[in-house]
């Protein structure tokens, strides 16, 4: 289907069915319930599976594919930001001109600094681009552009947001948060109650999740067409290409231009569904975090990004939000001195520490599961199926490159 | 290429994918329902306390948490009821708000504006809170006032001092009891002038966002107006720990007072840069050398430690306070957690009665009945006197404390000194002051 091999087809559709029944799959327990703690189909925190899915899909295509670990990439995710909301203000709360001139100015900014960066590899890449996106980090908390211009350009630490004193050409007096074309607000939600459950239809979501599967099914595309492969043999061994007179260059930095935009559209999503652009996004932590997000999922898969980006979401907004009361309800059933016992023991593995048990699953991960998530799936798969395809799964062949039917 | 090379049974599969997206928008149509914002419906109510948890305020941000516990406790009639008997609205009655029993859940905001936009949006979408109360940061607050602005619940500012929060930031769904630069600047200036005189050059050294940028202005303004002059302000990034760089030129700069717009970690450390070069112990243009803190915290003056000693600067509120509500509070607060309160805690602690007492005083959780219950709302017996919640920009107007670092402090909570308590007719201002304008507060939005 759409010219992309059966099993990335069957991948595609696997995303496609989740994403649409997200908002039943991520709340399974009923509201009021105890274990309603563990819910995480509400529109916020669904936006921003996808939305970190498709920044990690961008990053994945950068790193994944040509082992440029890139340690700057929030910055072109701040830069989308900023393009959408400066938008908003300048024009009116319509998220589609912004979304495209946010992927427009992260390929111009992606141009640049690779264009720098990629002429070192390895250890040196790294740096420099973590040095240009702590820069553009830097200016853009104090807005030094906008202090040198005497104007407003990030709204230094603040945010950057949408006053009703901003010129807005197009505004028509209903608009007040952000919408599509004028035909749905991407924050209105249908709210469906079936008996204890109740499940939310985020409008902002849907739109989200449309885009990734676009984005997916692109990266799909990359990853098998003759330029990934080109991309997987500067992964394999770049100075061979180079001695068979094969200019890499423009490749990588294609890649890494492909791999800004995507993370410029992951950005400019953030500003659609909340009409704020704030400096931290462009912060070096938010740069590691869709690297952790990607090794966490499996680099170089398809589908790996997508469930790191979502692990790792998850864990930051359910763990952090278990305090002391809820954990003794939970143990409220055990005798007083060993109820107050096991609070102790968990106490700094929730809430405010969130970080610590990421930190201890990532170690676990790394160690057990090189491949990432992705492998633990394909080896609880290998248990379940006997006869062991040579390949393993869909994601195996993405190192093998087999050409599908009709290219 | 193969992308037009379509099988029956591909056709027939993308026909139905494609259909049921377009066919989803249909179905997707926000409705209508009871009015506004998650409506309680059940026997309880939910309030969502944002604070930071995590960052450089997480101390501040751990103290809000007990008041707003504590508040919780008081509003359902458990413990000693603290400032619900010496509040003048006697509304409340320790039966939770409304007849609901109270119940509450918790966010970390980590100081950073994204972060906390994320946790008070998975408050309300996930938890149902029906109102955002804390915080202590201003770049924080005026971000989750304008999520909560659109989300459609009320916004009980914590700690934020900028002039924008209820300046050019406001919004009619947010509501600040603390004070702002201005009335910090208005309280200082004539106490600064009466201990150190009235030709004075000053060097500012400002963290680098909004708050700082309003208080340089503001401290800037109302001591050029008792007659010091302003030599130099020197912007530094609020994430700087070591402040000696900047430290340094002010020797030469032929200045005598050092103005250090900074808070939490940024003041304990520059305080402590300042006093480590010696800058206290020197004379210049004749006159000793003196350092002022404009916005002064319990929690930064105990990090500061003997630094802080015969320093001035300002608070919203302190526990050493004698009249009956700040004794109540105290006590009750002492009771529970065994230390005093800290101007932030009191802050969040009094927003969140204040919130209670709107609803009931309303008869509605509906932010826009409550709104109006707490615009042109005046009360007393919570600590700062007789005070006003303005209806034009939603700024509570009140005493304002003059500190100094106490130079023999006889225990670890006991570091600041209550220098004057400047009264509410000096540092009020009008609505449309330039230092407030460019802002409009718009229409209360009940959401849903």
């Amino acid at each position: 289907m759409f010219g992309i091999g059966k099993r990335d087809s069957t991948l595609l559709i696997i995303v496609a069915i989740m994403a649409l029944f997200a908002p039943f799959i991520l709340n399974p327990f009923p509201t009021g319930s105890a274990m309603a703690q563990f819910n995480a189909g509400y529109p916020d925190l669904m936006q921003r599976f996808v939305i970190f899915g498709i920044f990690a899909i961008g990053f994945n295509l950068l790193f994944g594919l040509t082992g440029y670990l890139s340690f700057g990439h929030a910055a072109f995710l701040g830069i989308g930001s900023y393009a959408v909301v400066w938008m908003y203000k300048l024009l009116d709360y319509n998220v589609i001109p912004g979304l495209f001139l946010a992927v427009i100015v992260s390929a111009i900014f992606a141009l640049a600094i690779g264009f720098i960066s990629l002429r070192r590899s390895g250890i040196y890449f790294s740096i420099l681009t973590l040095a240009f996106a702590q820069m553009m980090f830097a200016i853009s908390y104090s807005d030094l552009i906008g202090r040198f211009l005497g104007t407003t350009i990030t709204n230094g630490e603040t945010g950057l947001q949408v006053y009703t004193s901003d010129p807005q050409i197009l505004i028509d007096d209903w608009e007040s948060v952000p919408h599509l074309l004028g035909i749905v607000e991407m924050r209105s939600t249908y709210t469906l109650d079936a008996g204890a459950w109740s499940f939310d239809f985020n409008a902002g979501y849907y739109f989200c999740a449309v885009i990734l599967l676009i984005m997916f099914y692109l990266a799909i595309r990359i990853f098998r067409s003759p330029f990934g492969m080109m991309l997987r043999a500067v992964k394999s061994n770049q100075q061979r290409m180079n001695y068979t007179g094969l200019n890499t260059r423009p490749y990588t930095l294609a890649a890494f231009v492909i791999s800004g935009m995507y993370a410029g559209l992951a950005g400019g999503l953030l500003a659609s569904m909340d009409p704020l652009a704030g400096a931290e996004r462009m912060q070096w932590t938010a740069s590691g975090e869709v690297v952790l997000m990607t090794i966490l999922g499996g680099a170089g898969t398809l589908i790996g990004p997508v469930l790191g980006a979502g692990f790792i979401k998850y864990f930051e907004n359910i763990f952090a939000k278990i305090n002391d009361n809820v954990l003794h309800s939970w143990f409220a059933i055990l005798p007083d001195g060993m109820e107050d016992f096991m609070v102790t023991i968990v106490h700094p593995f929730v809430g405010k520490g969130w970080n610590l048990t990421l930190g201890l699953l990532f170690m676990l991960v790394v160690i057990f599961l090189p491949g990432g998530l992705v492998e633990g799936g394909q080896r609880i798969g290998r248990v379940f199926r006997r006869r062991d395809r040579n390949a393993g799964s869909v994601e195996a062949d993405a190192a093998k490159q087999r050409n599908p039917a009709a290219e | 290429m193969s992308f037009l090379n379509l099988t029956r049974r591909g056709l027939i599969q993308t026909g139905a994918v494609a259909g049921a997206g377009l066919a989803l928008p249909t179905y997707l149509r926000a409705d209508a329902h009871a009015g506004y914002t998650n409506a309680p419906t059940g026997n309880t109510v939910t309030l969502g306390f944002n604070v930071p948890q995590t960052g450089p305020y997480a101390e501040e941000g751990l103290d809000e948490l007990r008041a707003q516990e504590l508040a919780v406790q008081h509003l359902n009639g458990e413990g000693d009821g603290g400032m619900m008997n010496t509040f003048s609205s006697k509304a409340l009655k320790g039966n939770g708000i409304l007849g609901k029993k109270v119940t509450f859940v918790t966010g970390d905001t980590q100081t950073k504006s994204d972060a906390a936009r994320a946790a008070a949006k998975s408050m309300i979408e996930k938890d149902g809170a029906i109102m955002i109360n804390g915080g202590s940061s201003s770049g924080v607050a005026v971000a989750v006032q304008g999520l909560c602005q659109e989300a459609g619940v009320i916004f009980m500012a914590g700690l934020t001092h900028s002039n924008d929060t209820t300046g050019k930031d406001k919004k009619a769904n947010g509501f600040r009891h603390f004070f702002n630069a201005y009335m910090s600047a208005a309280a200082l200036a004539p106490v600064l002038k009466s201990a150190y005189g009235a030709d004075r050059r000053a060097y500012h050294l400002t963290a680098d966002y909004t708050w700082g940028w309003t208080q340089q202005e503001s401290i800037a303004a109302a001591t050029e107006a008792v007659g010091w002059e302003t030599v130099n302000n020197v912007l530094t990034p609020l994430a700087s720990t070591d402040f000696s760089s900047y430290i340094a030129p002010v020797l030469n700069s032929g200045a005598d007072v050092l103005v250090l717009n900074h808070y939490g970690g940024n003041m304990v450390n520059s305080l402590t840069n300042a006093v480590q070069f010696g800058l206290l112990d020197k004379e210049v243009n004749g006159k000793k050398f003196e350092i002022v803190v404009p916005l002064y915290s319990e929690l930064m003056a105990a990090g500061a430690g003997a630094n802080v000693q015969g320093v001035i600067g300002s608070m919203n509120w302190n526990w050493q306070l004698q009249d009956e509500g700040s004794k109540a509070f105290t006590k009750s607060f002492g009771e529970k957690y065994g230390r005093p309160p800290s101007n932030s805690a009191h802050t969040c602690y009094v927003q969140t009665l204040l919130y209670a007492d709107a609803v009931e005083r309303a008869g509605t959780f509906n932010p826009c009945g409550v709104g109006e219950a707490l615009e042109g709302f005046e009360f007393d017996g919570m600590g700062n006197g007789p005070t006003l919640y303005r209806a034009e920009d939603h700024q509570c107007f009140k005493d304002v404390l003059v500190m100094k670092g106490k130079e023999n402090p006889t225990n670890e909570y006991d570091t600041l000194e209550i220098v004057e308590q400047t009264p509410r007719a000096q540092v009020e201002y009008a609505p449309d002051h330039p230092m407030f304008a460019g802002g409009e507060l718009g229409q209360c939005n009940p959401g849903a």
